[in-house]
């Protein structure tokens, strides 16, 4: 057993942090936010250049030899800074995507470029109808010669306003709901027949809803086996889902932290708030479940290569924790701010809409619930029978 | 003991509900949980209630109040969450109102209840300042003798609405070597359009303006302004944050907002089911209705005691921390059951932002996430949870 990180892991996590400190602190990020493109494409170009896009890619693909923990650094390290910019749509997803199931001629085509900064992807899987269900699919990819042609909408990309390509989930046989007759494709954003909306989101970042109308795509837009891409989209929705909660732990620390700093700082009734023994317990408590979530984190982080259910219950446990610790965490750094926390001013409540959103984002605590207790009772089930 | 309504409360409540349908506001139908309302929108409603002679219920008759009984009031305010009327706000009705009628002199009264009770007024309470939250009893704010005006100086911080007051109540300090921090401070009528008051806006973390800073330069006001004695201010203060308190569980809003969720999860889907067949949902929602309950008996309760003349007392501390507890897991909940679509901002939506129409997912998930992050404030303003805690153990427990 060994907790410690690797030499190359302690250093992307202090560059990161170095360039996050310098480079992206708290009005730096506001006014990016703000802006009409809504991200930094120079942040993106540094961290490119940091080398950080390419750690947890495998040399063989152009990579430095990492992998998930690698990832995990750096979410952790985004979450502590809130950053924006598209790491799990387009170096985890999109590139766990290629580097699982990538043909030759698609890595060639898209991970140098990835690394290197230049193309950027957004992951399209949610739907209206489907909420947190991968399979729940209405968008449909019809054969068409050697290609497909693809129609539906896909809800709430997170990061499409700045991605050049998407990776769109599918059905292509099957009834909707079918674990089998699903396939993924990469789809050009600004080929004939998608439309998109762009919009903010409550935590600060950008979104789209994306409108394919008989889009046509030819036999190299599919990555992996053509109905049969379930099984590969669980895994990498596994994969950023355990980033997710490396962002979680990032922002829930901080949170604690600013919340601690103004308990020492905040004087009412001649003494400072941080000596009311309720208070001081809450944030012992916010501490507990922070300490929690890292565990959960690094739990689930380490059996991404597990087998599928032992994996799937690891995923499914952190992010049940991390949704619950999160809240707790958010609401508790709310209340103990006071009025000030309710500011858009101050960045406490830009941790707590952060920690918020990331509950809703790739199954809530329910839906994670509800998945851990089927794993669980699924053998009970198969023994009785 | 028994829950029956009588024939003439059930005669009332076909008489509020038959005078909601017919009279309230059209432009105002259904956006009782909007956001970004303007002025008029929010005093329409107040301005009907006026001039029927509704709008301070719980005032004595003598002033404009209904005279109606702990039910009838009971019945008009879950008549209005039905609609989700756009209630007077509180402002004036509750708060410096029923101070003014009961500690200020006549000209008072004759000067400033009648535009209370039509909604021509806009109040907003001047109480809070950087250094003094939760220990009000530390207010800075000056208010110096000047022949026969007060000269006020100070910031006062988190005034709701002052941008649009007309007037406002705030708590001055006009001793400054009383004793006791709660001595030497005086209650101030203060006209907002006086030279000197300056209010800039706070944007909260759902994105609204809802709150300000005011800061007050060398403000003039003139000494019949005072409610009450001069330095015996904090009595008043007190007598209003008690009838603050009382309105604050909000029991038929929060009625309203369960059936509003049901029927948001009975639109939302999963695995092709609605949600609230799902068990796991539907079951928080009846803890939250089961919650909703016990406040609402122990709320009649209360008001049945004040009915036999006892005032509010520190159980209204209890109505204050289960109301604003249910009303921020009613949130939570909503935007749980809307999924993915509580992400998208609508406040940042260019094309839209000013209107009814952002098109982005259904309707009833645009507000969901600023709503949720709104309602923290609950258990802050009003006196927070923690002091409401604080209070109940000293005067109940003795502690
Ligand atoms: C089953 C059992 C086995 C035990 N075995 C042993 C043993 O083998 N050897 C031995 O020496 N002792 C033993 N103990 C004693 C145990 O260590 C004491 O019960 C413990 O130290 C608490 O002391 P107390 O019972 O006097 O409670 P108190 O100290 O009077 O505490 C009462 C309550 O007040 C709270 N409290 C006290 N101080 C504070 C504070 N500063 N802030 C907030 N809350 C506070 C406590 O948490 C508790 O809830 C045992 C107790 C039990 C119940
Ligand atoms: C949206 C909003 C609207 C408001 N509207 C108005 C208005 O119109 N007019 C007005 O005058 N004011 C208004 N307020 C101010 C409100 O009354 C204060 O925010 C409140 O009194 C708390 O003060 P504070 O924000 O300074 O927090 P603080 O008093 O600094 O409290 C910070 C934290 O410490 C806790 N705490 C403080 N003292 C103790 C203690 N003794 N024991 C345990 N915990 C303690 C608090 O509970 C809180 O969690 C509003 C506030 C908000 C958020």
């Amino acid at each position: 057993m060994d907790f410690n990180f690797t030499e190359e892991q302690t250093m992307i996590r202090d560059s990161l942090s170095r360039l996050i400190r310098e480079k992206y602190d708290f009005d730096t990020r506001r006014g990016v936010v703000q802006s009409e493109a809504g991200w930094s494409p120079e942040f993106w170009a540094q961290l490119a250049e940091l080398g950080l896009l390419m750690a947890p890619f495998s040399e063989e693909d152009g990579g430095l030899g990492g992998g998930a923990i690698d990832a995990m650094v750096v979410m952790e390290e985004f979450g502590k800074g809130l950053v924006v910019e598209p790491y799990i749509p387009t170096i985890v997803c999109a590139g766990g995507f290629l580097k699982h199931a990538g043909s030759a001629a698609q890595k060639e085509e898209y991970l140098a470029s990835i690394m290197g900064g230049e193309t950027v992807f957004a992951f399209a899987y949610a739907e209206p109808r489907g909420r947190y269900n991968l399979a729940d699919l209405e968008t449909t990819a019809k054969a068409n010669g050697a290609g497909y042609t693809l129609s539906g909408h896909k809800a709430v990309v997170i990061g499409a306003p700045w991605a050049s390509k998407l990776i769109v989930t599918a059905r292509t046989s099957g009834d909707r709901r079918d674990r089998g007759g699903i396939s993924l494709f990469i789809v050009d954003k600004d080929a004939p027949g998608v439309t998109t909306r762009d919009y903010p989101t409550v935590d600060g970042r950008r979104a789209s809803e994306v409108y394919f109308e008989n889009v046509a795509l030819g036999a190299d837009a599919l990555i992996g086996d053509a109905d049969g891409a379930l099984p590969l989209i669980e895994r990498v929705a596994d994969e950023a889902t355990a980033a997710l909660c490396a962002e979680a732990v990032g922002a829930m620390g901080v949170a604690h932290a600013q919340t601690v700093e103004y308990s020492r700082q905040r004087k009412q009734f001649g003494t400072a708030i941080g000596k009311f023994q309720v208070l001081q317990h809450r944030m012992v408590d916010m501490f507990m479940e922070h300490e929690q979530s890292i565990s959960m984190t690094y739990m689930a982080t380490l059996k991404l290569g597990d087998d599928t259910v032992e994996r799937q219950k690891a995923v499914s446990a952190a992010k049940v924790r991390i949704g619950q610790a999160g809240r707790f965490v958010g609401q508790s750094a709310i209340q103990i701010h006071g009025g000030m926390g309710m500011t858009e001013e101050l960045a406490v409540g830009h941790y707590f809409k952060r920690l918020t959103m990331i509950d809703s984002e790739l199954g809530n605590v329910d839906h994670h619930m509800r998945r851990y207790t089927e794993l669980g009772v699924a053998p009970l089930q198969a023994a009785a029978e | 003991m028994n829950l029956e309504f009588s024939p003439e409360e059930t005669a009332f409540r076909n008489e509020a509900r038959t005078f909601i349908e017919e009279n309230y506001p059209d432009e105002l139908r259904g956006s009782g949980g909007r956001e970004d309302l303007s002025r008029e929108h929010m005093l329409a409603w107040h301005k009907v209630l006026g001039k029927k002679g509704w709008s301070v219920p719980a005032w004595p008759v003598e002033y404009g109040g209904t005279g109606w009984n702990a039910t009838q009031r009971y019945i008009w305010s879950e008549e209005n969450a039905r609609v989700d009327s756009i209630m007077p706000l509180p402002f004036g009705v509750s708060m410096v109102g029923p101070v003014i009628y009961t500690f200020g002199s006549q000209e008072q009264k004759d000067r400033f209840l009648p535009g209370i009770r039509s909604g021509e007024e806009w109040w907003c309470q001047g109480y809070s300042e950087p250094g003094a939250g939760s220990d009000l009893a530390s207010l800075k704010t000056t208010a110096v003798r000047d022949g026969d005006h007060y000269v006020i100086n100070g910031q006062k911080t988190w005034t709701t609405l002052a941008q649009h007051a007309d007037w406002g109540f705030f708590l001055c300090r006009t001793d400054p070597t009383a004793a006791k921090p709660q001595e030497g401070i005086s209650f101030i009528l203060v006209d907002m359009t006086t030279p000197g008051i300056e209010v800039r806006p706070i944007i909260t973390i759902d994105g609204g303006h809802e709150v300000n800073e005011v800061w007050l330069t060398d403000v003039r006001v003139p000494v019949e302004n005072r409610v009450g004695k001069e330095n015996e201010g904090w009595t008043y203060a007190k007598f209003l944050l008690a009838h603050e308190r009382s309105g604050i569980a909000g029991v038929a809003r929060s009625k309203r907002g369960i059936e509003k969720l049901r029927n948001i999860a009975a639109t939302e889907v999963v695995d092709g089911q609605p949600l609230l067949q799902d068990d796991t949902f539907s079951r928080k929602v009846s803890q939250l209705e089961i919650d909703l309950t016990a406040l609402e008996f122990t709320e009649l309760r209360t008001l049945a005691g004040e009915a036999q003349g006892k005032g509010p007392g520190p159980e209204s501390s209890i109505l204050k921390v289960k109301g604003t507890e249910i009303q921020q897991r009613l949130t939570e909940l909503t935007l749980e059951a809307v999924g993915h679509y509580g992400q998208p901002y609508y406040r940042g939506f260019p094309q839209d932002a000013q209107s009814n129409a952002f098109p982005i997912g259904p309707d009833y998930a645009h507000a969901s996430a600023p709503g949720y992050f709104n309602m923290r404030k609950t258990s802050i303003y009003g006196g927070s949870n923690e002091i409401q805690r604080n209070i109940i153990t000293k005067m109940i427990l003795g502690l």
